[in-house]
């Protein structure tokens, strides 16, 4: 061996190297996701009538869409390195300004919803700015938010409207046009479907654009994979990390505005343990708890998945006492498939 | 490997032989068989078709009170030779998308509770649309009518509350505290605000963390500490009483303890004295009769109440009802 003539080395870069097809769709970390839908999707398919029928499946998807709206941007947010226990509640603080503030001031609804859009993601920067600027991690700081959040819900409701649920403003100026924008049901061939389907389809493909085509999708990959080696290079770590959380905020923001628009009046004391569903649902679509890692594919598919089975068992006529198991078995063997997948992907570049 | 086998064997004979060795001649699983044996038998009791009917209600996961309004649903649902479907969720967009579902299963009638009506609305007015006889059943008797279900099967909470304060008055009682288990809820401030409206003494109410018994049981007894002239405590559910009594006794307190709804230990506590009354809203009378008037529908045309709500509550229950009442919430119908 050593007396053969050396080879001229490889004149391209090993990262320039051409990849095939199906090679790059075993490196993507919503395969696992995929596969698991599919499953999912045929198992219901079989054993549960009207299922198939498709205003059930419109059902499914408007389940899915109410997940997605806020997995989308948490999954950005875990890509990104960080926790946010507050997104459950945060849905309903972002109800209840809207309701409240238009009610009590007896201003134009879009005025409420305005502020209400102000409000969150201020809440958001708070969360962003006391991650940045002090020592604890994301998981403690969201979970000081997440609490005092569900205080304030139910201690401000009791105050201002005196009892526990908001007042109706159902017959104020701009509920309606509102309406039509957050909570109104597109009938196509029959079938009646939520607009709410239309916000999710729109925050995929903003949040898969920013993550794949920006800048600042780099910073997130980056700021989640190695926050001080992002710094080094230049990333603006803090910035980022605010911005994922008024990301968070912002989906919170249209989920509390569908609750109000479709119900009119909001309950103080709920939205608490949503958190963990829209983590769960972008960790089922493959991201990684430690960050740098996913897609928000990943976590609709995540959500998605999560609509099939809360509603499949419903249409199955299983005893639903037994959802929290199957969710939690779903997700044992989403994250064993989608570890699975990484480790093919990664041995075979 | 083989170490660790022999100690499973081990601890599996052990387990066995002391069952064997030590069987209990009361109480237990065969007490349990045999009263089932004496309760009603599983057989349809009509030949008409086997229609579908699902109940949607607000209940959280493992609550004790809708147990019991599902085994009255489900003796009916026997009789009547109905195929039973039973879905719940707290929060309430979660039970409207439950209520949609149902409606896409094409069910013969629905059953459900509107304890968040407005939420409800929609999901409601879709399974009419869809021809579905609709029968609301335990809240929301003031917008049954409105949505347009046939009737409402249930107890006027405000209603029940004053038959609490007239009860009290009957006891002569003069300070009283209220336990509210949920913040929240819209029926719970309904029963304290009835009994502060008939009770000619002083009422108070105290929120307490319904989830967190430990806590229910400090927040009591510090109450009952810092004030020593309450001497009544009203709980608004059964697994809460028990609880207060605790609370009351490390208290070292007099108060008489007394307690919406009921199960085994409020009937037990009721007869041997340390509770004092109990206002039973007879859930198992609230599925078995929203199901059985929904098979009336169907059969007969029958609707029940003539559009007023259909009352199951208050009765008030004391020792001397708690006797039969005792093997009743044994087999967890009452």
């Amino acid at each position: 061996m050593s007396a053969a003539a050396p080879k001229t080395p490889p004149l391209t870069d090993e990262r320039l190297l051409k990849t095939s097809p199906l090679r790059k769709l075993m490196g993507r970390p919503e395969l696992g996701s995929v596969v698991g839908a599919v499953a999912v999707f045929l198992f219901f398919a079989i054993f549960a009538d009207s299922f198939l029928r498709a205003s059930s499946l419109a059902t499914v998807l408007y389940a899915s869409s109410t997940i997605g709206i806020m997995a989308v941007p948490v999954a950005l947010l875990m890509i990104g390195g960080e926790f946010d226990l507050s997104a459950g509640v945060m849905v309903t603080t972002s109800a209840l300004i809207s309701s409240m503030f238009s009610y009590q001031m007896t201003a134009n609804v879009w005025v409420g919803v305005g502020v209400s859009l102000l409000v969150t993601l201020a809440i958001g920067v708070f969360n962003g700015v006391m991650l940045t600027r002090t020592d604890p991690p994301s998981f403690i700081i969201t979970l000081g938010t997440f609490l005092m959040l569900t205080g304030m819900n139910l201690g401000f409701t009791k105050l201002i409207s005196g009892t526990v649920s908001t007042k109706s403003i159902s017959d104020m100026e701009g509920f309606s046009s509102a309406k039509d924008v957050f909570a109104s049901t597109l009938t196509i061939g029959g079938v009646d479907f939520k607009i709410t389907i239309l916000w999710w389809l729109a925050l995929i493909v903003v949040a898969t654009w920013i993550l794949l085509r920006t800048r600042v999708g780099n910073w997130i990959y980056a700021v989640g994979g190695g926050e001080d080696a992002a710094r080094a290079v230049g990333v603006p770590v803090n910035k980022t990390k605010i911005g994922l959380y008024m990301g968070v905020a912002f989906g919170a923001w249209i989920s509390g505005q569908h609750l109000l628009f479709s119900f009119d009046v909001v309950q103080s004391g709920e939205g608490v343990g949503n958190e963990l569903i829209y983590i769960i649902a972008a960790v089922i679509g493959g991201c990684l708890i430690t960050g740098g890692y996913g897609s928000a594919v990943g976590a609709a598919i995540g959500a998605l998945i999560f609509g099939m089975t809360s509603k499949g068992i419903v249409f199955a006529e299983w005893n639903p006492d037994w959802f929290k198991f199957f969710l939690g078995a779903m997700l044992l063997l989403a994250t064993l498939l989608n570890a699975w997948v990484r480790k093919r992907a990664e041995a075979t570049k | 490997m083989a170490r660790f086998r022999s100690w499973v064997s081990i601890a599996l004979a052990g387990a066995v032989g002391l069952t064997l060795a030590g069987c209990s001649s009361t109480g237990g699983k065969r007490a349990e068989d045999a009263r089932k044996a004496a309760s009603a038998q599983g057989k349809a009791a009509v030949n008409t078709p086997r229609w579908t009917v699902a109940m949607v209600t607000h209940s959280g996961d493992g609550d004790t009170f809708w147990d019991i309004v599902q085994s009255g649903a489900k003796q009916a649902a026997v009789k009547d030779n109905i195929n039973f479907l039973y879905s719940h969720s707290d929060e309430a967009q979660q039970q409207a998308q439950l209520v949609d579902a149902a409606v896409d299963k094409k069910v013969d009638g629905l059953i459900v509770t509107l304890a968040k009506p407005d939420a409800m609305k929609a999901a409601v007015a879709r399974a009419e649309k869809a021809g579905i006889p609709v029968i609301t059943v335990n809240s929301g008797s003031e917008e049954s009518k409105k949505f347009g279900a046939l009737t409402h099967i249930g107890q006027d909470e405000t209603i029940a509350g004053r038959a609490v304060g007239e009860e009290l008055n009957k006891r002569g009682r003069k300070k009283a505290l209220c336990v509210l288990h949920e913040q929240g809820n819209v029926g719970h401030e309904q029963r304290c605000a009835g009994a502060k409206e008939t009770f000619k003494g002083q009422m108070q109410n105290l929120y307490v963390e319904g989830t967190n018994m430990p806590d229910v049981q400090s927040s009591i007894g510090a109450k009952l500490q810092a004030d020593k002239s309450i001497d009544s405590v009203v709980t608004l559910g059964a697994p809460f009483a028990a609880t207060a009594v605790k609370a009351k006794q490390d208290a070292g307190s007099k108060a008489e303890i007394d307690t919406f709804d009921l199960n085994e230990k409020v009937a037990a506590e009721l007869k041997d004295g340390t509770l004092g009354f109990a206002v039973d809203q007879q859930p198992y009378l609230q599925g078995y009769e929203a199901v059985d008037l929904l098979w009336l529908y169907r059969y007969n045309a029958d609707v029940l109440g003539g559009g007023k709500p259909v009352l199951t509550g208050p009765q008030i229950i004391t020792k001397d009802q708690a006797a039969k009442l005792e093997e009743y919430t044994k087999r967890g119908t009452r």
